[in-house]
């Protein structure tokens, strides 16, 4: 999750305080990891340097002055050509998986048993997100989902393996 | 407790379909059994309701041996105690679906007011009242399967025996049925044993079995 374009991307409404952006960043994109203080300004200011926002006057309050940022339209052409550019595919975790069926065949362990416990683990972690799913918000839902699909998507994998365990077998002592 | 198979094996003609699997399901729990095609997870879901007699093993409800009943004594066992949902809900065509939710209550002797007031209620908790009318060929895959839901929890049975029953339907009408499955049978305390292929039905349950070449493993102890 790129931090820099999320903050850019709220900054789209009008302008904002660090505080605000925070607030906002971990409502809507927070749910088990909100943004510390230090990651918001940190990242404002970088912003800044590269010319993606600007400041946009001191807001006085009964603490310190607060400054309020708005997005600039290189900013805009930054958040716009981060919307519009995919995403990597990642390959997740099969090449561990692999490696560690590969030695247990290798070995004389059980392969089978190093991807059932990997199997055991990753419908542990799917139970966890149904549970929050289902208790959730459309938000919370969506999110989850996304994560489920990715998971299962690994668990067909594990599962395709387990049925090919023997054939590996026989290429790996091969 | 409440249900337990052990050491079950049965062959189809020559060709072996569980070779020595077991199960445990506490009441209340819900177990997925999984596996792939042919693996011998459905024969292990009919041995464990009574539907087959495994060739050996056995298989206990509460403190009764199955395999051990009269055909005639195992089903009545199993429509006053178990509850079924299939893949492609097995509703009586010719009757509405009230009168399929209410079908359960009647075969046991109860009025038809008194068992279509009670199927309403579980229509209702299933959200499908707006199909109480139609004849099964008149819904939807998902409304028809929230029917079959319905009629499997309206005897309020001890355990309810799920075979692929998201199978037909698609993502956002599986969710919902596995949701409302999973939630009615924990509020009313039925285990669930849930034949499945999809790992995110399987994540409605509490625990999971994996059927290959007709033995069982329990993945509790896999890790």
């Amino acid at each position: 999750m790129s931090i820099g374009h999320a903050l850019l991307g709220l900054l789209e409404s009008g302008p904002k305080h660090g505080y605000d952006l925070k607030r906002a960043y971990d409502r809507r994109f927070g749910h088990n990891r909100s943004l510390h203080y230090g990651q918001v300004y940190s990242t404002l200011s970088r912003l800044l340097k590269n010319g993606l926002v600007t400041e946009a006057g001191v807001e006085a309050g009964d603490g310190p002055d607060r400054k309020r940022y708005a997005i600039t339209d290189a900013g805009v052409t930054d958040v716009e050509g981060w919307l519009n550019t995919p995403e990597k595919p990642d390959v997740y975790l099969q090449n561990v998986l692999h490696a560690k069926v590969v030695l247990a065949l290798l070995s004389g362990r059980s392969a089978t048993d190093v991807l059932d416990s990997q199997r055991a683990a990753h419908l542990a972690t799917m139970r966890e997100l149904t549970r929050r799913k289902t208790g959730g918000d459309l938000a919370d839902q969506l999110i989850c989902d996304h994560a489920l699909f990715h998971l299962e998507a690994d668990l067909r994998w594990l599962e395709l393996t387990a049925a090919r365990i023997d054939q590996l077998a026989k290429e790996v002592a091969g | 407790m409440i249900l337990k198979a052990e050491n079950l094996r049965k062959s189809f003609g020559s060709t072996p379909a569980l070779d020595g699997a077991g199960i445990s399901v506490k009441a209340g729990e819900v177990v997925a059994v999984m596996g792939p095609s042919g693996s011998g997870k459905s024969t292990l879901l009919h041995c464990l309701a009574g539907i087959l007699k495994p060739d050996s093993g056995t298989v206990h409800y509460q403190d009764i041996e199955l395999s051990g009943l009269p055909d005639g004594e195992r089903s009545e066992l199993r429509r006053t105690h178990f509850g079924f949902v299939f893949q492609f809900g097995q509703l009586v065509p010719e009757l509405t679906c009230l009168e399929n939710v209410a079908l359960p209550l009647r075969l046991g002797g109860m009025s038809r007011r008194k068992a279509e007031a009670k199927a309403i209620d579980w229509l209702e908790r299933l959200e499908v009242t707006s199909v109480k009318d139609q004849r099964p060929s008149e819904t939807s895959g998902g409304q028809g399967q929230r029917v079959a839901v319905a009629r499997a929890l309206v005897s309020s049975p001890k355990v309810i025996f799920a075979d692929e029953p998201t199978g037909a339907l698609d993502s956002l009408n599986g969710e919902r049925v596995m949701h409302l499955l999973t939630s009615a049978a924990r509020d009313t305390g039925a285990a669930v044993v849930l034949v499945t292929h999809e790992a995110r039905v399987a994540a409605y349950s509490d625990r999971e079995v994996v059927v290959r070449d007709g033995r069982s493993r329990d993945m509790e102890f896999a890790t």
